[in-house]
């Protein structure tokens, strides 16, 4: 990573996020992002760069989107004080609801948003891929409440073990079409995403899912999720009396942790990603991308991927269909490499155990994506008792029954037993 | 004579031959890598240029049938090294210059340095990069220019003039001209309006214009021809391919009578 930049340059980097001057007019994160797309793509960026501009700040959008997150979505969403886990993990946990808001995850707010966008600029139909099929299911919702027809890609892996969220997108009126091509998870879906709308760049409006791809993905996606951050940072000063002393989230594609961390940038608060550490450290055992990757072009933007020596991207594994991804947010790229974030791993038995103890201790069904981001604060506590942490909850945990009811319920057992 | 101007040489030589150049592309080491060279000659020796199409774990602009054969190359253990490796081994024998078609990643991940050096060594001239647009090119393009090698422009009926005019003056080799807005092996066959889309290419390049995506018979190849330089035939060769057919008789087919 030490190729990629001056020692010097980190400072001016992280001076130039807080001030919100990045990305660049390329779409450039430092060295990362960009945008990569194939040339029939390139006018439909071009067009969607300049309805961000026009639109994403301007106030007419921000009152529509604002009043849709406040009386549609339901924010802001709470801040709970979890006393039970406090008391278990000898420190002060504060816990961010984003399984609160409307379809039961953070990915609404990208989804309303977006949706919002694509009627200003006149799409005739939506697009999205889905890895979990929280997205799809925001994306299905949201379009059905903007009045667009709505078509999501979602690998045939991912249906079978998500198949409560394939209904709920149908039951919203999308489409769900089913992807066989490559890893049949996230990777291929966006793939064949890309590939539907190649064939029609002025009619459909393509609703990306997370802070990743190519410029002004990235960018766009932050700035619709920064409200987790910002509602927050401001909770935390209200309810907790202060900033956390650490605040983590788990990440995917990234776009709930940078919607958490975005706004903490230029606090004193340290930031931490949780990855998935799979079944192992072995390429293919996992999706620990930041961990264990290295830079590379992945759907649209150059950033941390995993790939082989010949640079063909590698297939994850990993417990939570959200997390199971071979890249990264370019953001994240840099955030790392400037050493401002830290990224680890927690395994896919961690991230259960920490789903359980969640349930048991506070009532909380998580979803296993975000169980990853407990089990890392789990550790970071016994480690470094009486600290205050935040915990970005990504979601609920009600799609992955089918997955969980594959597993023992441990912690219950025990007691009965 | 830069590497290059080969590729132009080559499709301005048909031409003057009375033809359009005929471009065919196949995915390296497809269906059966053992048979990669001998499959190459055989095409190599009734073409004015071969397409080695790089095998990747994400062909995003490429539809079904190339998908499929980058699937299997990859997973027979084909790579751009060993693709370079069978090539050397093949030195001389095969008279088309090459042009290497292969998303970014696997060109990055090898160092443009030594892909130039290599390229130049085998007999590739150019490449195409279909994931890497114009604006994020400047690095490669200037490894390729100080070598002689071209990168090939795609341009497509969604290409502004502007943008078109910048393509063309930017491209070495040939300008690719996609023929539709989508992706490779689409069944809908050519749109009737090209000839307004290749005649204005035509008009802003300096160099050879080449249609490609879409064209499967002869028919097609006479269609572009009258508008363009060269055709380039993929998904329809790879089918040929993929069933196990002679390449020759069905590429002799493609120029007509």
């Amino acid at each position: 990573m030490s190729t990629l930049f001056a020692a010097g340059e980190a400072r001016a980097f992280l001076d130039a996020a807080i001030k919100g001057d990045l990305p660049d007019d390329r779409g450039r994160f430092g060295p990362f992002g960009g945008r990569y797309v194939p040339e029939t793509l390139v006018p439909a960026f071009e067009r969607l760069e300049k309805g961000v501009h026009e639109h994403l700040h301007e106030a007419a959008f921000q009152s529509e989107f604002q009043k849709e997150l406040r009386e549609w979505v339901g924010r802001p969403t709470a801040l709970t004080f979890a006393p039970q886990l406090s008391k278990a993990w000898a420190a002060e946990v504060w816990i961010k609801r984003e399984d609160l808001a409307h379809t039961g995850a953070h990915k609404i707010n990208n989804a309303i948003g977006q949706a919002l966008l694509a009627k200003r600029l006149g799409a005739q139909r939506v697009i999205a891929e889905t890895g979990a099929g929280q997205h799809g299911v925001a994306a299905a919702a949201a379009c059905a409440r903007v009045d667009l027809p709505c078509s999501v890609y979602m690998g045939v892996v991912d249906m079978e073990r998500q198949a409560p969220n394939v209904d709920r997108i149908r039951r919203l009126g999308a489409e769900v079409i089913a992807v066989e091509s490559g890893d049949k998870t996230l990777r291929a879906a966006i793939d064949e995403a890309l590939r539907a709308w190649v064939t029609d760049p002025n009619g459909i409006y393509y609703l990306l899912g997370s802070a990743v791809g190519a410029h002004p993905y990235p960018y766009l996606v932050r700035e619709l999720q920064t409200v987790i951050g910002k509602e927050a940072r401001q909770q935390m000063l209200d309810q907790a009396g202060g900033l956390p002393d650490v605040a983590f989230a788990c990440v995917g594609g990234g776009s709930n942790a940078i919607g958490l961390f975005y706004p903490l940038l230029g606090d004193d608060v340290e930031l931490i990603g949780v990855e998935a550490g799979g079944t192992g450290v072995g390429l293919g055992q996992n999706a620990a991308t930041l961990a264990t990757g290295t830079p590379g072009v992945l759907q649209g933007a150059y950033t941390i991927i995993l790939q082989d020596d010949d640079g063909q991207v590698q297939e994850t594994h990993s417990i939570s269909a959200g997390l199971d991804y071979s890249g990264v947010g370019p953001e994240h790229a840099l955030l790392q490499a400037i050493g401002r974030v830290k990224y680890i791993s927690a395994t896919d038995d961690e991230a259960l155990e920490a789903l359980e103890e969640l349930c048991a201790t506070e009532g909380i069904l998580t979803a296993l994506e975000t169980a990853h981001a407990y089990a890392a604060a789990r550790k970071y506590a016994q480690q470094n008792p009486g600290k205050r942490i935040l915990i970005g909850n990504s979601g609920r945990g009600d799609k992955d029954m089918p997955t969980l009811t594959q597993y023992p319920a441990r912690i219950r057992s025990h007691e009965s037993a | 004579m830069k590497a290059h101007d080969r590729l132009s040489a080559a499709i301005v030589a048909a031409n003057d031959a009375g033809r359009t150049a005929l471009l065919p592309f196949i995915t390296a080491g497809y269906p059966e890598p053992r048979d990669f060279i001998a499959t190459l000659k055989r095409i190599a020796a009734v073409s004015d240029v071969v397409e080695l199409g790089i095998p990747f774990s994400d062909p995003m602009a490429d539809g079904m049938t190339i998908q499929r054969s980058s699937y299997i190359a990859l997973q027979k253990g084909v790579s751009l090294k060993w693709i370079f490796d069978q090539l050397d081994s093949a030195h001389g024998e095969i008279d088309a210059p090459l042009v290497m078609m292969s998303y970014l990643n696997p060109l990055l991940a090898f160092g443009y340095e030594e892909l130039a050096e290599r390229a130049l060594a085998t007999g590739v001239c150019g490449f195409v990069v279909p994931d890497l647009p114009f604006e994020e090119s400047d690095e490669i393009r200037a490894t390729f220019g100080a070598k002689g090698l071209g990168l090939i422009q795609l341009v497509t009926p969604a290409t502004p003039d502007e943008r078109l005019k910048i393509l063309c003056a930017a491209s070495r080799g040939f300008v690719y001209a996609v023929t539709i807005t989508g992706i490779t092996g689409g069944s809908t066959g050519l749109p009737i309006d090209l000839s307004d889309y290749l005649d204005k290419i035509a008009s802003f390049s300096k160099i050879p214009v080449c249609a490609g995506f879409g064209i499967r018979v002869a028919a097609d190849v006479a269609a572009v021809g009258k508008h363009a330089a060269g055709a380039i035939v993929g998904s329809a060769l790879v089918e040929v391919l993929e069933r196990g057919d002679d390449p020759a008789p069905f590429l002799e087919g493609l120029k007509g009578s």
